[in-house]
């Protein structure tokens, strides 16, 4: 893709406080939440093939991380505290349970959420003897622009590490990881370091986003559908292009406000199940992924990939 | 001592359900190959349907004859619908693993909403057998061992289904080497699916013996499957015997912790998860 279209977008949407309503900020601040989420869901899972549930757990350090440091010092670095914290219980989860095989990380990282959530809530308790805590207010504009800077960075990142031959040891990780190993990769270390450096922004987000919440406990920081929704969101968009957990986190995030709101709840929530379903059986490369097989064809190659 | 014999027979009754619920997810797991975090909410399922049927005026006990064969037949037709076809698109296993994982995801979130938008989210309960008998000076209420042998009794007998019969020995030969067992004639995509369809069947029978001695919610489901996993990797993966054992086994460590702290007991499930996949990821009783 030419790069001036999603530079204009960018631009559109960072003037968004300018033109837009509040409602409008609001709604564009959760696109860009999902966004970052997504992209950086991808850029471990994307490209390794191993489904990390963690999400929520590294979204939710960076919570905590606002609402522990929120009143003694400035936003910025909050946000770097959530971030490096989430970039260090990545790297330590990474390296206990990244030699394992794919199926037991995916188990391991889900656990991790509800098992942080778990022994919080009891720490709150039993020794605080609270329940959650009060994060210091920012404005939405704030919010708005702190994510974008984020939101940024992500793709900058994700988009240097896919072009790099840093990518193309992950990409090869993720075809055959004994093959890997072989061409002498240090697949164990790769892995974990991605993983960590994805955790990054995650944990960014959170402490940004905690602002908006005022109140948080460990429900709502440790929520297991911030893991599920990053992962269905680039499942849906398609990994084999940057832009792809793009599309799928502003197609949910919409989705998401138009139903989550009142009883339509469980609505949502069996609408997200289905099409979670119909994507890996009938999409597997993604709404991306589906518009690039048909440009070929339209285009009259002899033949469309069917893996992006 | 009473405090003693609490702890330890309450595991064990509460042990026997675990074993069967995860002796389900051990073929479904174990054997096809498909991580089903949906597992508890078919357990869900079955505690309503058992529900439902007191309600008209059937009981309780005998409803599982109702409740396990047509979760088999849900199972049986879901693996067929979703599971093979991702399996048969997957280019190795370790991508036919992780999809099918998802896709499972995808059942839980449907299957769990269909139940709320029916029975709402505030907890069912009914009473049956709830009078107290004294083991060695502990109460427990009679329901909570009857379904306890009901759940031991069944899980036994598929025991010997498995060892006794041609098409149990068609699945522990797909469980052993799913490709050889396809060229020796088995029928691998028959096979699986009636493991998936055993599983969910264990897992709605396992419900109505839950909803005999406990409250039920829309919600109760991934619990359950949280320690379905936990027992089935400390069982071995694929082994039946070991899913039976290691229920009893996190039965008892589940009583002790939630006496001493209530707080702490998902908690020390997932301590206990992480030990095992570090130090023995093969299980008690693993043979890979």
């Amino acid at each position: 893709m030419q790069p001036g279209i999603p530079v204009l977008l960018l631009i559109l949407i960072a003037l968004a406080p300018l033109y837009g309503s509040g409602y409008i900020v609001t709604l564009f601040t959760y696109f860009i939440l999902y966004m970052v989420l997504s992209v950086s869901w991808t850029i471990f899972s994307g490209s390794t093939g191993y489904i990390s549930l963690a999400s929520a757990a590294f979204y939710g350090v960076g919570v905590y991380a606002a609402a522990m440091f929120g009143e003694r010092m400035p936003f910025i670095f909050v946000i770097l505290i959530g971030g490096i914290a989430s970039f260090i219980l990545a790297f330590i989860v990474g390296a206990i349970t990244l030699r394992l095989r794919g199926i037991y990380f995916a188990m391991f990282t889900f656990g991790l959420v509800v098992l942080m959530k778990e022994v919080i809530h009891y720490w709150e308790i039993t020794i605080e003897g609270t329940r959650g805590h009060f994060v210091i207010f920012q404005s939405n504009e704030t919010i708005f622009y702190y994510l974008l800077g984020i939101f940024i960075v992500t793709m900058i990142v994700a988009y240097i590490i896919r072009k790099s031959r840093y990518g193309l040891a992950l990409a090869s990780i993720g075809e055959n990881e004994e093959a890997a190993g072989h061409t002498g990769i240090n697949v164990t270390m790769v892995k974990v370091i991605t993983f960590a450096i994805s955790a990054i922004f995650m944990g960014a987000a959170g402490a940004v986003m905690a602002t908006k919440f005022t109140y948080i406990d460990p429900g709502v920081a440790f929520n297991p559908m911030m893991s599920f929704s990053p992962a269905l969101m680039s499942i849906f968009g398609g990994m084999g292009s940057i832009y792809g957990p793009v599309v799928g986190a502003v197609v949910f995030s919409y989705l998401q406000e138009w139903l989550m709101t009142g009883s339509l709840k469980s609505y949502y929530m069996l609408i997200f199940g289905a099409i979670l379903v119909a994507t890996i059986i009938y999409l597997p490369s993604g709404v991306t992924g589906l518009i690039q097989n048909l440009w070929r064809r339209i285009r009259g190659a002899k033949s469309a990939p069917t893996r992006g | 001592m009473e405090q003693f014999l609490n702890i330890f027979l309450g595991g064990l009754f509460i042990g026997g359900i675990y074993s069967l619920v995860s002796m389900g997810l051990s073929l479904q797991y174990g054997v096809a190959k498909v991580l089903n975090i949906a597992h508890g909410e078919f357990l869900m399922i079955g505690a309503f349907a058992t529900y439902w049927l007191q309600e008209i005026g059937f009981n309780p006990l005998l409803t599982v004859v109702v409740v396990g064969p047509v979760l088999f037949l849900v199972g049986f037709l879901l693996y067929r619908t979703v599971f093979t076809s991702i399996r048969l698109r997957s280019a190795h296993p370790g991508i036919y693993e992780s999809n099918s994982l998802l896709a499972a995801f995808g059942i839980y979130f449907i299957v769990q909403n269909i139940g709320i938008l029916i029975w709402g989210t505030t907890p069912h309960s009914y009473t049956y057998l709830n009078t107290s008998i004294s083991v060695g000076g502990a109460l427990f209420t009679q329901n909570r061992i009857v379904a306890a042998a009901f759940a031991v009794v069944i899980g036994i007998a598929f025991y010997l289904f498995l060892t006794n019969t041609r098409t149990g020995k068609a699945i522990r030969a797909a469980a052993q080497d799913p490709s050889t067992a396809g060229l020796m004639g088995v029928n691998i995509d028959f096979v699986l699916a009636l493991c998936f369809g055993f599983g969910a069947a264990m897992a709605g029978v396992a419900g109505s013996l839950i909803s005999i001695c406990y409250s039920l919610s829309t919600s109760m489901g991934l619990g359950y499957t949280v320690i379905a996993i936990v027992v089935v990797t400390l069982g071995g993966l694929g082994s039946i015997p070991g899913s039976f054992i290691g229920g009893f086994v996190l039965g008892i460590i589940g009583s002790g912790v939630s006496y001493w702290q209530p707080g702490l007991t998902v908690a020390s499930y997932y301590v206990i998860f992480i030990i095992l996949l570090l130090v023995r990821p093969k299980g008690i009783m693993g043979k890979q």
